[in-house]
């Protein structure tokens, strides 16, 4: 993708605002009103009942483990909690939708005011959080034909397993003077609340499957505004990289529209994971009146200050505290540590040194190797099928000198591609480091007859040579040779 | 005995000393029903032979032995707004023309657990909306005491089967008066519990934050017996009370009413209430005073204002209640000819699912809900409901009960007022309160004004549901001893020849 304005130019004239939604389903056993199982998945429409399906006459009732989860996220994310809210209806028609509205919260929010800090390239930002607020999911439903929308479908199926699931919507206040910053700083967020959500244990943030949406909008003003622009908002951003690229791609495209003295559309748009574009949908020119209004068939929800304050005490350390403490453990420099952070492995390499790893082994291994192949796959590090304690392994197999780090990466492959455990792989792959003489014997003969010019220099005291001779045995053995006990019979034959 | 005119509490005596069976007095209301049904249009659907099966079951049970419920064997009809998984649930609507609900209401599961024998589903105002019964696409009930005017309504059907002696109890919803308006007009006792004493779920909601299910009978006690037995707790409604309820029947069989004070409601007179039903309403306050209640008179200004609010607060919710009704998963689809896409499936689906007055109030509903309006109309209308409110927790700081007219009129004629929403609004003048407050509230029998039935009204405090029972029950005995039994024994016009029984 070419950017349609140049990028870094752009931000001389203009000056973006964010303002994202970011979407938690929780990972309660149940729903959020009814007792059906809250579980990804499943044949269509067998976690239902007449709650979820909306049917005349049932009635919803709280599910109090997503209340506790609510407020914990809210806690986390350093806001107030509400001494008294109250849910609300969103009404509008859908197919998804059994009730024809939406079971959420308006004004009564039950966590507001909060906010977090964000470290982006050595340099703090901080985003308040407007507001936390619980709501149902809709079912989830398939366009079949046409464009996969429902405008010029053949048909729909629905599927209302998904109809009742507890969410978290966390919705910033605008985020102003990140400036070119922008795109990285949305992402940053983003990984941050996954991590949090991840640390307190209220939901799988699986971004591929759902369980963390995020919803960008984005504005460009002049530079030295203080008013905002035109907003879009972009859907379906389901990856950190999608939220970067989605960002960058609107605020060259609305350039684009403000330098040709037009308007910028208010508007959703949809992203495309493809070619990292977004286009128009539905226009929000008439903003939708929703008629909320508070559900008549639910309680106020008042949680006690007793309560709240339990709750606060099973936090997990807090992000930054937890980083530094981690950094300091580890022994990384700012810039080490900033590349696990911002690859989003930050979990999984304090995952694979508690499981025995050397933290510069877990980094290695995660930012470098496996960072490049979820990107490449486009999924994200965590849903990648190789668990920690895998990554040990191959780690040991390395430190034992059974394979070496380029063969290591070979396991790693046969890991991702679901072949077994490390170990297994090294055998069934055939990926042994060979140090065995006789074996690498003949090659070594073979490297010192071929090269007679090198083996001479060596004869005469020069040690050094011994590395061209050293690459044409493991070139011969497709890199498999015991590198050192390569040196070692050079060496020995030329002394 | 009468079966047909026998109290339950009778019917269940005879049960329980060997001389009817359930099976004998369910096919005694069998025929009653297949008699009169076809000029009254009471019951939407019957099941005749469920319902034998259902009372030989219960013969079986007694004859082994077991102690049965205080109402086992006894036949009841259900408004058709309860979700029952054997009988259609339509609401009087087309939208839902034979509709089955995959599961129970609570109500429902708990008349099965007490051994009741539901005969059937009666008729009803469309999704409960209307004071005469006349908006049920099904067509209109008829009054038993005169066939040309209206049963009251929403649950018109409930009270008119009663009333008819088709069955000696029934179950009924109250958004604004639908059990006790009808109750009213066609000499019947109807409860509206506390907001929460019974539960809501699977009772197919109109105005969420005011529908309460509860009993339809022939007298205070059986009344009792049968809130009694749908009355507790229950976990899937939000709203439901967790307390245990108080003893109703006991309260019902009360003798005297000193210490008792009694309010009279004085915004609930003057013009547009009919003198016969002033006139009823004082000589039973005047019965009252008599068995030893101190009569006071109590001013509750809100009252006044409880009518425009409650036409703003109750469209609100239903207008979003039946946003559900959409062709899309259950009842009428119109439009699915291919050509329609899913939004006009929807929009064709709604236009001929629904009658002209659940039209009306979703548009009033969705109005008063719209971004720019809501604070004019449904917030102000949510003060209101604070001050009602208000107004009742200073009146029963004073009084023990409330009493008024049940309605301001006796039943009026089919047709009537059809053309008129705001006078047929008019019918629930008196009752809306209760329903805004959430407190509970009765109608029973207080005589006749121009040979129809007249209804005082008796509110109390919430969960003193027990004081409604034991005024109505000491109201009950009083005028029954000057008419020399029941009202509904004095219903023998000859307009309703056919449907008095012998």
């Amino acid at each position: 993708m070419t950017d349609v304005v140049d990028y870094d130019e752009l931000l001389t004239r203009y000056e973006p605002a964010l303002g994202l939604e970011v979407h938690v389903e929780l990972n309660t056993a149940t729903k959020m009103f009814c007792g059906c199982a809250n579980e990804f998945g499943g044949e269509p429409n067998t976690h239902t009942c007449p709650v979820c399906l909306g049917l005349p006459g049932s009635l919803p009732v709280i599910n109090a483990k997503a209340v506790e989860s609510a407020i914990r996220i809210g806690l986390a994310l350093n806001c107030e909690i509400a001494q008294w809210c109250r849910m609300a209806r969103k009404n509008y028609f859908y197919p998804d939708m059994t009730k024809n509205f939406q079971t959420s919260q308006y004004d009564e929010p039950i966590a507001f005011d909060g906010w977090v800090d964000l470290e982006v390239e050595g340099q703090t930002y901080r985003v308040e959080v407007e507001r936390a607020h619980m709501e149902e999911d809709a079912g989830k439903a398939t366009h079949v034909g046409g464009s996969g929308r429902i405008q010029g479908a053949e048909y729909s199926l629905i599927d209302y397993n998904r109809a009742g699931v507890p969410l978290i919507e966390i919705v910033t206040r605008p985020i102003r003077g990140a400036g070119d910053k922008a795109p990285q700083v949305a992402r940053a967020y983003v990984a941050h609340l996954r991590e949090l959500m991840k640390a307190l244990g209220v939901s799988d943030v699986k971004m591929e499957q759902g369980s963390l949406r995020c919803d960008a909008n984005i504005s460009l003003a002049p530079v030295g505004s203080d008013v905002l622009g035109t907003r879009t908002e972009t859907k379906n951003v389901n990856s950190l990289r999608s939220v970067e690229r989605a960002i960058r791609y609107e605020m060259t495209r609305q350039a684009a529209i403000l330098d040709a003295g037009l308007p910028v559309k208010q508007e959703t748009r949809h992203f495309h994971e493809s070619d990292g574009t977004t286009s128009a949908g539905r226009s929000k020119e008439e903003a939708e009146d929703y008629r909320y209004f508070a559900e008549p068939d639910l309680m106020p929800i008042a949680p006690s200050r007793a309560w709240v304050d339990e709750l606060r005490a099973t936090l997990p350390e807090p992000p930054a505290e937890r980083r530094a403490r981690l950094q300091q453990e580890w022994g990384f420099s700012d810039i080490d540590f900033a590349a696990i952070v911002n690859s989003g492995a930050l979990a999984l390499v304090d995952d694979t040194v508690r499981a025995g790893a050397t933290p510069v082994a877990a980094r290695k291994w995660w930012v470098t190797e496996l960072a490049r192949r979820a990107n490449e796959d486009g999924v994200e590090l965590d849903s990648l099928p190789i668990t920690p304690a895998q990554v040990v392994s191959v780690q040991g197999l390395v430190d034992q000198g059974i394979v070496n780090d380029k063969l290591a990466r070979q396991v790693i492959d046969g890991v991702l591609a679901g072949e077994g455990e490390p170990g297994d792989i090294v055998a069934t792959r055939g990926l042994a480091v060979v140090s065995d003489e006789s074996a690498l014997g003949a090659a070594v003969d073979e490297a010192i007859a071929g090269n007679p010019d090198v083996a001479d220099k060596i004869r005469a005291g020069k040690v050094q040579a011994a590395g061209a001779l050293i690459g044409q045995v493991m070139k011969a053995m497709k890199g498999q040779a015991d590198a050192a006990k390569v040196r070692e019979l050079v060496l020995a034959r030329l002394s | 005995m009468d079966i047909l005119k026998a109290t339950a509490v009778d019917l269940v005596s005879a049960m329980v000393d060997g001389s009817l069976t359930s099976e004998e007095i369910t096919q005694a209301c069998l025929a009653r029903i297949e008699a009169c049904n076809g000029e009254l249009n009471v019951f939407l659907s019957v099941d005749a032979e469920a319902a034998l099966e259902q009372a030989r079951a219960i013969d079986a049970r007694r004859a082994a032995g077991e102690v049965l419920g205080p109402l086992a064997g006894v036949p009841i009809g259900i408004k058709d707004n309860f979700c029952t998984t054997d009988f259609p649930t339509t609401c009087g609507s087309r939208m839902l023309e034979g509709w089955v609900p995959p599961y129970d209401a609570t109500v429902v599961g708990r008349l099965r657990l007490a051994g009741l024998v539901i005969v059937g589903k009666t008729n009803m105002d469309e999704f409960a909306m209307g004071s005469s019964t006349e908006t049920s696409f099904f067509g209109p009930t008829r009054n038993p005491w005169d066939p040309g005017r209206i049963p009251g309504g929403s649950g018109g059907g409930s009270a008119a089967a009663v009333a008819s002696f088709m069955v000696p109890l029934a179950i009924g919803s109250d958004t604004g008066g639908s059990i006790r308006q009808p109750g009213s007009v066609t000499g019947t006792v109807g409860v509206k519990p506390t907001y929460g004493c019974v539960s809501r779920y699977g009772l197919v909601a109109m105005a969420s934050s005011l529908d309460q299910p509860g009993p339809v009978a022939r007298n205070a006690r059986d009344a009792a017996l049968l809130q009694q037995i749908i009355a507790g707790y229950d976990p899937h409604d939000s709203a439901s009370i967790n307390q245990p309820v108080p003893d109703l029947v006991e309260a019902s069989t009360a003798v005297d009413l000193s210490g008792v004070r009694v309010g009279i409601v004085t915004e609930f007179k003057g013009d547009g209430y009919e003198p016969g039903v002033l006139d009823r309403f004082t000589e039973a306050v005047e019965l009252l005073r008599g068995a030893g209640a101190e009569i006071v008179d109590v001013s509750c200004p809100a009252f006044s204002y409880a009518l425009p609010a409650y036409y703003l607060i109750q469209p609100a919710e239903l207008s979003s209640n039946l946003a559900r009704f959409d062709g899309m998963r259950y009842g009428l689809r119109a439009g699915d000819d291919g050509h329609h896409g899913a939004e006009e499936v929807m929009n064709l689906s709604r236009e001929e699912g629904f009658g002209r007055e659940a039209k009306r109030r979703i548009i009033i509903g969705t109005y008063a809900l719209s971004a720019g309006y809501y604070d004019a109309y449904y917030g102000s209308a949510q003060k209101v409901r604070s001050l009602i409110q208000a107004d009742f927790d200073r009146a029963f700081e004073q009084v023990d009960v409330l009493v008024s007219p049940t309605t301001p009129t006796v039943a009026f004629k089919i047709g009537e007022r059809m053309s008129d929403p705001m006078s047929m609004y008019l019918a629930d003048l008196c009752t809306i309160p209760s329903n805004m407050a959430g407190n509970a509230s009765a109608s029973f029998p207080a005589g006749l004004s121009e040979g129809l039935p007249v209804g005082l009204q008796v509110m109390a405090p919430p969960m003193e549901d027990a004081r409604l029972y034991r005024v109505g029950g000491v109201l009950e005995r009083a005028l029954e001893a000057q008419w020399g039994g029941p009202l509904l024994e004095q219903m023998n016009t000859s307009d309703a020849s056919k449907v008095v029984p012998a």
